[in-house]
């Protein structure tokens, strides 16, 4: 036996025991074998549950468990930290057939992978509320915004900040429209808010590095400058002021 | 080697720790006095874990268990997990670390489950070396869990206790001893399991482990257990732990829960009962 052909093996339901694999009188033994592969595809179905839970109740527990094993098998971790697995969920969800109809699904699992990088994210300090308005505009519009390593952005032609807060905290009827999504992590529980019209175009150019004068030179004219800052600030998403 | 460990952890029971017990453990830990955490879910940059991690650390000695290093591959050790797990021991300093006989990734892929290995003189050599590796590189002796196992190899020329033995002679590890392990292989290879602690280096053993175990059936129509981390310890299970730790002596004592995790009063409950067998020991 070679790890090789019992890791393939285990992937593969379709393919025969590796050879010398015996219970404890020799004889072979698939079905002692497939408590290692039913154990691969359990422990991964748990991970994925408990990274996907917008997913599993949009698509049903058994559905979800079904799918996650396909996924499973299909693409397995590439690393010892699972909580970083699932980077390929949403590209799987793009090609998988029974979801087609789903058309939100994989911006849905793209969201969630989003919550859960944010959950792990370094800690920072937050900036004091009155930071920024203790600061002379002039300065103000010379500095650049830095923001805490948990914050993450999304675009999406589907609705999908108000599809997870209706499935994750009762939250109303999704509306179809597209959104801009930013994920806020004011302590150590990430969740989405929708970004104000122009929000998302402003803080990419922050995020480019680029000065709050640049940043503003580039966004919409509609920009709802208050709003945001307001969002970012409760969210204690601004640690830093860089000139 | 220089060997950096903090105090061993206390010979009393701990369970493992989950994060939904949380406030509980704080305001009401019972006999449990330490707390054991797998290694791979606190290698993130920050939020919430770590600072769980950091607060339980101030009040609980804390076990680092290793899930991830496939330690019997046949290949070499991932060197940049072996960092990380480094990186983790360095800023916490636990009072233990450990992994387990099995391997866990092939060829880059990591395959989530504690896999066997043949006992041969050569899987034994592979063994040793990394077992050398990982102790010269996080500067601390660690211990060496026994597996549950299902399946037989062909290969294998060696028992069990014997490899153990010779990797804990030769590379001066501790093991970590998982009586349900040994109850749950003993079943599935037809050995009795009271012979296997016997024979067990039990001077060796820095901290053992209890927990629960499926029932199911092989080709054959023959018991097979399964390791499922999701039940109470059994009866027979607690006897023979009773019957270990009269032969080892009192030992660290963990109650390891991993799936269906139960309400804390259920867990604290089964760390009381290794508590009381505890306290019978001289």
């Amino acid at each position: 036996m070679t790890q090789s052909t019992f890791a393939a093996a285990l992937l593969n339901p379709a393919s025969a025991l590796p050879a010398g694999v015996t219970d404890p009188q020799g004889r072979p033994a698939p079905k002692r074998f497939s408590v290692y592969r039913n154990n691969v595809v359990a422990g991964l179905t748990r991970a994925m549950e408990a990274s996907f839970p917008a997913i599993r109740k949009l698509v049903g527990p058994e559905f979800f468990a079904a799918m996650a094993g396909e996924f499973a098998m299909a693409h397995p971790p590439r690393s010892q930290m699972l909580m970083r697995y699932g980077d390929q969920f949403a590209a799987f969800l793009e090609n998988f057939a029974p979801v087609s109809h789903l058309g939100y699904l994989p911006d849905i699992a793209r969201l969630e992978q989003a919550l859960r990088t944010s959950y792990h994210a370094a800690d920072a300090t937050p900036l004091p509320a009155d930071a920024l308005a203790a600061l002379p505009e002039a300065e103000l519009l010379q500095s650049r915004l830095i923001l805490a390593p948990s914050v993450r952005l999304l675009s999406s032609r589907w609705p999908v900040c108000a599809i997870w807060r209706a499935n994750m905290e009762g939250g109303p009827k999704p509306v179809a429209i597209a959104e801009d999504v930013i994920i806020l992590r004011p302590e150590y529980d990430p969740r989405p808010h929708v970004l104000p019209p122009g929000g998302a175009k402003f803080l990419a150019a922050v995020l480019q590095g680029e000065t709050f004068a640049s940043a503003l030179a580039n966004a919409d004219a509609s920009l709802d400058l208050t709003s945001l800052l307001a969002l970012l600030l409760g969210g204690k998403a601004i640690v830093g002021l860089e000139k | 080697m220089r060997d950096t460990s903090p105090p061993a952890l206390p010979l009393r029971p701990g369970v493992g720790y989950k994060p939904q017990h949380f406030d509980q453990l704080l305001a009401d830990a019972g006999p449990v006095e330490w707390l054991e955490i797998h290694a791979e879910n606190y290698m993130g940059a920050g939020g919430r874990p770590l600072a769980q991690l950091r607060h339980l650390a101030e009040r609980f000695a804390i076990s680092v268990h290793g899930v991830g290093l496939s330690i019997g591959g046949e290949g070499p050790l991932d060197v940049a997990h072996l960092a990380r797990l480094k990186h983790l021991c360095d800023w916490l300093n636990p009072a233990s670390f450990s992994e387990h006989l099995a391997w866990s990734t092939h060829d880059g892929t990591y395959l989530n489950d504690l896999l066997p290995l043949p006992y041969t003189p050569g899987t034994l050599n592979q063994v040793c070396d990394h077992i050398d590796q990982v102790q010269t590189v996080l500067g601390r002796r660690m211990l060496l869990e026994n597996p549950s196992t299902y399946v037989a190899f062909a290969e294998t020329t060696m028992a069990e206790v014997d490899f153990l033995a010779e990797i804990a002679k030769r590379t001066g590890c501790g093991l970590l001893l998982d009586v349900n392990n040994v109850y749950v292989s003993a079943t599935n290879q037809a050995y009795d399991p009271l012979d296997y602690i016997r024979a067990f280096p039990l001077h060796a053993v820095g901290e053992i482990h209890l927990g629960g175990h499926d029932v199911d059936a092989d080709d054959h129509g023959q018991r097979l257990l399964i390791d499922s981390h999701g039940a109470a310890v059994v009866d027979p299970v607690w006897a023979l732990y009773a019957q270990t730790v009269g032969l080892a002596g009192a030992k660290p004592t963990l109650i390891e829960w991993d799936n269906d995790v139960p309400d804390w009063p259920v867990l604290r409950r089964e760390a009381g009962l290794a508590a009381q067998i505890l306290a019978g020991v001289a």
